[in-house]
Order: structure tokens, then C-alpha cells, then sequence
């Protein structure tokens, strides 16, 4: 629409003889306006609520607030400090870590698993789509929350194991197990979402790619990982880096399920700034310690978008 | 077509401005008033109560419009509370935990309430209790006022005990046998016998630590000295009663293990530890009893659990607020509230006072477990930076609740946690 527009005002142009002034408002720069007035409502939406809380939150972090009393002073550096000098940090670095490699691992393995098997033609696939994406669409908080019953040490989970013969574990009492347990309720709540986007790319490999591999004899595990793995490698890049900002943002399933213990075992980054500013009431050192989660992400997701042209077979 | 963009362009920026022109407020300090308080209770029964006292004040204060009581879960009321401070959203008066009590008291969160208070007709200042006021003074002055003072009992289910072939808890009472060590040994009879829960320390939840001073208060234990300086849990009285709390879970089983819920009211425990409000949640459904806490080594005991009504400085109405909490606790209204919360005033801390709005309490049980309670309770424990001070004792006694725990090391763990945030 704009090309055609640009040309008809050109044309126009062109028939007079002599133009004394070309009008400030060209075809082009009632395009840009046209334009930005469309995302002016998205523009004001992000400064309202991502670049001047941003700002705001680095502000924060120079100060020491004291919501009940009141006062708000500048301490300079003392909460960046502080970062290095609190000894529960790596503790929960080394949970936020663990979260993050699990989930990613885990979620994206099942949820190309899944694709793939349910790529198939096969009766009732539609059936199996539909309970793997069901979790997505659930409230977070309320299928957190069934799952906090069932991983109670006497909770659904244990009775079933005893119907076997295994007493299980106490799942979100255990060092051990807690981060795992929360590990894998999240995966459940969100693998649907990811096999989506596989089968989706799945689906846009051309058959006789897989015709051609099979006549020059590529058996199934050589063409998946030959064919299918490169030619969806943009959308396990787009998974993996949704997937590795998701984890690291994780709170109400840790709120919910075990409120960062037993211990520090499942305190991540996320709840420890939660814990920090709004129940210690430190807003200055949780304002620091959520800049350094913006960090981290930003630092990731830059460094998945950078080893894109290594792995990523090729882009559109 | 053009034409068309340009009208969607602006069309869109208009819906924008005109949303972002819906959020502007209206100016707090003119017009009728209207008051928020903050509560943790979402009990019927107590809300009825809370706004037939509002309705008469507002009966007789025409410039006040509307008084709600904002219920926020307990779990984070604290945290709700100040987001909504640090928010410029603080309520007109709000609940305090007594755990929290020393940050918003010495802060300056509240407003100041003695002049007020003593100066109201009627009001008989002079008829408050001087020890529960003591958590909520700070320089001499009242910030908040402790509408409940509420000692902790046991409420006993006696059909359990009775199917686990052991006495009721007020024979053992008589008998002079109600200590720790009888009740562990009837709560672990009840769950070998019935398979529900023997004992459960209501609202712990191996989370919840403070309330396990209700147990080892019988050692003379405490988490902390008096003055707060100097950590509590590595002392012999601490430890021997941790060790006994340790062995009755894991060994006997007279408590439900971490992650195991049993709900006393509900039927499923046969004694549970907790404060004389709880008794609105009793249904008849079985004989039951309360009484005061088991006596331990060292002696008979009480603790106690205070809230305190406070009103926020930031409120646009302060001034209608602290006279709303002055009429909201004067003496006929401390008398209505006393059916479910303790009141600090001595008038009202009689057995037969408290019979006529406790219908489901005697008054023997009154007697020995609300009054003799607030008589020499301790409260449960406080400090300035309170959730910080707890969120470290909570981890660092998360390895106690395993069966193969050392107990002492835990208990030295928590200290070395704790002890610089004391000395802060």
C-alpha cells in the first residue's frame, strides 16, 4: 500500500511544471506518522511499565528505602557490595542454575520427543495433542497448588508408588528432591507449549527430503538427526531461549510448592529478591539483586542469539 | 484508503488517551471518608461482628461514608501490607502481627495513640493491662493497640483418645499428669491405635517456627534473651526440648511428619496446639476440651500471640482512623470482640465476662486457659527485622526435620545464622 501511495504522489509531482515548494507533509512522512501513531498505544504501554520501571529499579538500587519508615537514602554503591558480601547468594545462584539446566533440558528433550511421536500418523495423536497442551492454558497457580497435594508425603503421588511396593520420598522436603519436583511441575505446566512449536516446524519439513534420505539408505535416527534436527533449528532456538528466560523468572511455583527451602535448596534468584524487598523490606538490595537477574538474561539470550550462526541450520 | 490508516492511526491513539484518562483519582481529603482496614481473618463470624460495629459508627459520624475490612491471607499478610505502603496504598488502620511488632512500632509507620485514647470519654484507658500494652509502646507512647491477646491451649478430642484407651485430657489434668511427656505418650497411643494424627502444633507446618515457642516454652527455652541480643538455641533447655520434639515425630510418632497435614477441627488429630479464636471453627462433631498448654520440665507456662490495631501515618484520614479504633475498642465494643479475640482490659478479663460472649467455652476453661494464660504468658517471639530473623531460623532448621537428624549441630547452625542479625 505505502510503494503504491509513494508512486502516485511522485507522479503527481512530476505533472507540474514548476513546483514553487514541495509540501513538508510527503507521502513518506505521512506514512512514518500513520505508522507510529499505530504503535504509539504499545510505545506508551513499554515505558510505562518496562523502561521507566527500568530506570526506576536502577535508581532503587542506589538507595536504601525504608518503606515503613519512610525514608529513602542514597547509599552510592553499598548494595552492589552487598552482592559480593552475602553469603547466601552463590547458594542461590547454584539453585537458579540448576532450575534453569534442568528445565531446559528436560522440557525441550520431552517436548521434541513429544512432537515427533505425535508427528506421526496415527490414531488418536489429536487426542494425545490436546491432553499435552491441556497444562498450558491451566491457571499456574491452581495446577501448582494440585500438585503441592499430590507430592505431600501422604499425597497422591506416594500412595500410588505404595500401591507398587516403593515408599517414596518426601518430594518437596528432600534436598534432594524439592528442585526437582518443582523442576518437573513446571515442565508438565509448559512442555505442551513447546511441542507445539515443534510440530509445527515438524510439519513444515518437506516429505521428500525424508523420501531422498531414505532411498541414499539414512535410517530414522541418521535422518532425524541429518534432517529434522537441522531444519528446525530455528525453533529450538526460539524454544530454548523462551524456555531459559522463562526459568530463570520462576516464582510462584517455588512460592507455592516450597518457598525456597528445605534450606536454601530451591531459593532462586527470583524469590530471593521477593524475600529481600518485600519481606526483609530491603528495596534497595532487591532493586540490585533484580538487575542483576536482567543481567544474567540479557547476557544469555545475547549469547544464544550470537551461537545461532553455529547451530542454527538456517534462518528465514 | 489512506484516509482509512489515518482514521485507525488516530482512532487507536485516542482509545489510549482516553484509557489512561479513566486511571486519574479522585482527591482523598475532600468529600465523605472513607476507611480501609487491613485484617487476616476471613471468618464469617468475625467480619459479621467487625461491620455491625462499623455500621454504628458510621451511624453516628454522618462525614464518614464506608468502613471496609480488606481480609488478606495470613501467610503474606506482612508482605501485602508493606507492598501496599511502598505502593502509596496503605490502609487507613491495619492488623500487626506481634512478630512484626517492633518494626512497625519504632519506625514510624504509626500513628501515635496515647493522647488520643486517654482522652476520649469513656474510653478508661487506665483499665488496659500494662504487659500487653508492652510490645506495642515504644518511648512510653502507644502505636498500636493489642485488640487480642490470646493465650495458647490444647483443644483435646476425646472420642480419639477414648479409641486409643486413654484418660481424657481433664482427668489427666486432675490427675496431675498433664505434661509433655503423658501427652506425646497418649498422642503417639492415638495415632498407633486409630492411624490419624496424635498432636499437631496448628499453624507450624515445619514452616512456621515461632510457634513451636508454645513447646519448648515448657524447657524454659527461648529463641532469643530478652533483649534480643544474644540467640537462644544452643542453650541445654533448648536443645533437650528440640530433642524431645525431634523423637516424638520421627520415633513415636505422636506428630504428623513434615508435609503431612491433619486438621484437629476436621476430626483427623486428637489434640491440637493453638489460640482460644480457633474455637469458632469447632462443630460439635465430636467430645472435645480445652485446656492449657502441658506443663514441661521446668514448670507450668503460658504463651501468648498478640495483634495489634494500628493506624498508618500514610492515611489521608489518620485523624477519623484513630478515632474509629478508639471507638472500635472502647468498652462495650472490647467486650463483643472478646468472644473471639482476648481483650487487654482488665475488666473485661474475668471468667463470667467471658462466658456471656463464649458460648462454646466454660468457665473453668476461660479460667484456666485465657485468663491465668494472659496472667503470666510470654509472648511468642519478636524482633526488629522479624522476617528476616525467622526466614534464616526456617532454613537453617530444615534439616532438624529429617529421623537421622544431629540436633545439636542444627540448633548451632541456627545460631550462627541468627547471631549477626541480633546483634544488627
Amino acid at each position: 500500500m505505502s510503494t503504491t501511495s509513494t508512486q502516485i504522489g511522485v507522479g503527481r509531482a512530476e505533472s507540474r511544471p514548476t513546483p514553487a515548494r514541495r509540501s513538508f507533509w510527503t507521502s513518506r512522512r505521512r506514512d512514518h506518522l500513520a505508522g507510529y501513531l499505530f504503535i504509539t498505544p504499545q510505545l506508551l504501554g513499554t515505558a510505562a511499565f518496562v523502561l521507566i520501571p527500568l530506570v526506576l529499579v536502577v535508581w532503587y538500587s542506589l538507595h536504601e528505602w525504608n518503606v515503613l519508615a519512610g525514608t529513602f537514602t542514597y547509599v552510592g554503591g553499598e548494595n552492589y557490595q552487598s552482592l559480593l558480601d552475602d553469603r547466601n547468594l552463590p547458594a542461590v545462584l547454584r539453585a537458579t542454575a540448576l532450575f534453569s539446566v534442568g528445565l531446559v533440558t528436560v522440557n525441550l528433550s520431552l517436548a521434541l520427543l513429544l512432537a515427533v511421536l505425535l508427528h506421526q500418523r496415527l490414531r488418536g495423536t489429536m487426542l494425545f495433542r490436546t491432553l499435552f497442551f491441556s497444562p498450558v492454558v491451566v491457571s499456574l497457580v491452581a495446577w501448582t497448588i494440585v500438585w503441592g497435594f499430590l507430592l505431600q508425603d501422604n499425597g497422591g503421588i506416594n500412595a500410588m508408588l505404595r500401591l507398587v511396593g516403593i515408599d517414596g520420598p518426601n518430594w518437596l522436603r528432600g534436598e534432594g528432591t524439592a528442585m526437582w519436583s518443582v523442576i518437573v511441575v513446571q515442565v508438565f505446566k509448559n512442555v505442551g507449549l513447546n511441542m507445539v512449536l515443534f510440530l509445527a516446524a515438524l510439519q513444515g519439513v518437506p516429505s521428500e527430503i525424508y523420501e531422498a534420505a531414505e532411498v541414499d539408505g539414512a535410517g530414522r535416527w541418521r535422518q532425524f538427526w541429518r534432517l529434522t534436527v537441522p531444519l528446525i533449528s530455528p525453533t529450538i532456538l526460539l524454544t530454548s531461549i523462551i524456555t531459559v528466560i522463562g526459568s530463570l523468572q520462576v516464582f510462584a511455583q517455588i512460592a507455592v510448592l516450597t518457598q525456597g527451602g528445605p534450606g536454601t535448596a530451591t531459593t532462586v534468584l527470583v524469590y530471593y529478591f521477593y524475600q529481600q524487598a518485600f519481606q526483609f523490606h530491603h528495596f534497595g538490595y532487591g532493586a540490585t539483586l533484580s538487575l542483576l537477574l536482567f543481567v544474567i538474561v540479557g547476557a544469555l539470550t545475547f549469547l544464544q542469539w550470537r551461537m545461532r550462526r553455529r547451530w542454527v541450520f538456517h534462518e528465514s | 484508503m489512506k484516509r482509512k490508516v489515518w482514521a485507525g492511526a488516530a482512532a487507536a491513539l485516542v482509545g489510549v488517551l482516553a484509557l489512561s484518562a479513566c486511571g486519574g483519582g479522585e482527591d482523598a481529603s475532600s468529600g465523605p471518608v472513607s476507611l480501609r482496614m487491613t485484617i487476616w481473618s476471613a471468618n464469617e463470624a468475625h467480619l459479621a461482628l467487625f461491620n455491625e460495629i462499623a455500621e454504628a459508627y458510621i451511624a453516628a459520624h454522618p462525614n464518614v461514608e464506608s468502613i471496609t475490612f480488606d481480609p488478606i491471607p495470613f501467610e503474606t499478610y506482612t508482605t501485602a501490607l508493606t507492598t501496599q505502603i511502598a505502593g502509596g496504598n496503605a490502609p487507613d488502620l491495619a492488623w500487626i502481627f506481634e512478630s512484626s511488632a517492633p518494626d512497625f512500632v519504632t519506625s514510624g509507620a504509626l500513628v501515635p495513640l496515647s493522647g488520643k485514647l486517654s482522652s476520649v470519654d469513656g474510653y478508661e484507658y487506665d483499665d488496659l493491662a500494662e504487659a500487653p500494652l508492652s510490645l506495642w509502646q515504644h518511648d512510653g507512647e502507644l502505636y498500636a493497640y493489642p485488640f487480642s491477646t490470646s493465650p495458647f491451649g490444647v483443644f483435646v478430642n476425646n472420642d480419639l483418645l477414648a479409641a486409643a484407651g486413654q484418660p481424657t485430657a481433664a482427668e489427666l489434668v486432675a490427675a496431675g499428669e498433664w505434661t509433655w511427656e503423658r501427652v506425646i505418650e497418649a498422642a503417639a497411643a492415638v495415632h498407633a491405635a486409630t492411624g490419624k494424627a496424635g498432636l499437631v502444633i496448628r499453624d507450624f507446618d515445619y514452616r512456621n517456627w515461632d510457634n513451636l515457642s508454645t513447646f519448648f516454652g515448657g524447657w524454659g527455652a527461648r529463641a532469643w534473651s530478652e533483649d534480643g541480643s544474644q540467640c537462644g538455641f544452643t542453650a541445654p533447655e533448648m536443645v533437650q526440648a528440640m530433642t524431645t520434639l525431634h523423637e516424638a515425630i520421627f520415633d513415636k510418632q505422636a506428630l504428623p511428619g513434615p508435609g503431612t497435614n491433619a486438621d484437629f477441627f476436621a476430626g483427623e488429630a486428637a489434640m491440637t496446639v493453638t489460640q482460644i479464636s480457633r474455637a469458632s471453627l469447632l462443630e460439635d462433631n465430636f467430645a472435645w476440651d480445652l485446656v492449657p498448654l502441658p506443663a514441661g520440665p521446668a514448670g507450668e507456662y503460658a504463651v501468648i500471640g498478640q495483634a495489634g490495631l494500628g493506624v498508618l501515618r500514610q492515611s489521608d484520614h489518620a485523624d477519623v482512623a484513630v478515632d474509629f479504633l478508639a471507638f472500635f475498642t472502647n468498652p462495650e465494643n472490647s467486650a463483643k470482640l472478646a468472644q473471639f479475640f482476648p481483650p487487654p482490659r482488665q475488666s473485661l478479663l474475668t471468667a463470667q465476662t467471658l462466658a456471656k460472649t463464649n458460648p462454646k467455652l466454660t468457665p473453668e476453661q476461660l479460667q484456666s486457659v485465657v485468663i491465668d494464660g494472659i496472667s503470666t504468658g510470654v509472648v511468642k517471639p519478636s524482633h526488629a527485622g522479624a522476617a528476616e530473623i525467622a526466614q534464616e531460623v526456617r532454613a537453617a532448621l530444615d534439616p532438624l526435620w529429617t529421623p537421622d537428624a544431629d540436633v545439636a549441630a542444627v540448633l548451632a547452625d541456627v545460631c550462627e545464622r541468627i547471631q549477626p542479625l541480633l546483634a544488627d
